[in-house]
């Protein structure tokens, strides 16, 4: 599957579109990651915890995403955007969307 | 003795206070020169936010990249903010905060595209995202989320 956020795929031939594909994950850190992060925030720095947390997260919202594209029968997703948003304290919504296409 | 007894609450800020400005400085101070040397090592890889057109048959591969990073400031800088929240005007303590984010976060992604054996990255885009929904208010954590995603383009030889 090939993933771009430009509106082609660079040096390929788009021969079918499909619409709209999405995938979004909503994730919670757990307690003891929520303790260790306000630890490290008496003396700053990188809070590794939430950073694998949201890479995880964005992960699995690229993966639903591509799972509903194969779906349609599409082998490539163009012009996706990532958008994130707050449902919840302490939770977060991923949220990525793109074109399903098919290139040669 | 007695004093340090009877004044806890103010013993224990003042230890975090020093604390947050020994160990935070030096960890900026760490931070900053490990972004600008890895900078310096992936100058020759071009990272434009314009959407490029190429010559059918340039191409030979290209595949979404992203970096991201979750930085959080230190308690000294919290309270100046805090401080400065009085009298207003720029809050210098944030700026760096964010501008070291959204570095590590480019850079990050940088790295990926390299791997790849990209030879650019087209179309980057910067993100900010919040975890807690009260990630700045007091007793919260304050934290900047950065992610940049953009399109790596792996070149056919000429």
């Amino acid at each position: 599957m090939i993933m771009t956020n430009v509106n082609t795929v660079p040096g390929k031939k788009i021969v079918e579109h499909f619409g709209i594909v999405q995938g979004s994950t909503v994730r919670a850190k757990h307690v003891g990651r929520d303790f260790m992060a306000s630890l490290k925030n008496l003396v700053g720095g990188e809070l590794k915890g939430y950073t694998e947390l949201l890479q995880d997260s964005r992960e699995e919202a690229m993966k639903r995403m591509e799972a509903q594209a194969r779906q349609m029968g599409a082998n490539a997703v163009v012009n996706i955007r990532f958008a994130t948003s707050s449902v919840a304290q302490g939770a977060a919504e991923l949220f990525a969307y793109g074109t399903a296409v098919r290139v040669e | 003795m007695d004093i340090l007894i009877e004044n806890l609450n103010l013993v224990v800020f003042l230890i975090l206070f020093v604390m947050g400005y020994v160990i935070g400085s030096w960890a900026e101070k760490r931070h900053y020169r490990s972004i600008m040397q890895r900078e310096k090592e992936l100058i020759k890889l071009a990272v434009v936010t314009a959407e490029g057109s190429f010559p059918p048959g340039r191409v030979k591969d290209s595949a979404l990249v992203t970096g991201s990073v979750v930085i959080s400031i230190d308690y000294f800088k919290r309270i100046l903010a805090t401080l400065r929240n009085i009298f207003g005007g720029r809050v210098k303590s944030y700026e760096s905060l964010v501008d070291r984010a959204r570095r590590e976060a480019i850079l990050r992604m940088k790295e990926q595209a390299q791997e790849r054996g990209a030879k650019m990255i087209i179309n980057m885009r910067l993100e900010t995202a919040t975890i807690g929904r009260n990630a700045n208010k007091k007793k919260q954590i304050g934290s900047i989320e950065a992610i940049a995603y953009g399109t790596a383009i792996v070149m056919n030889k000429q």
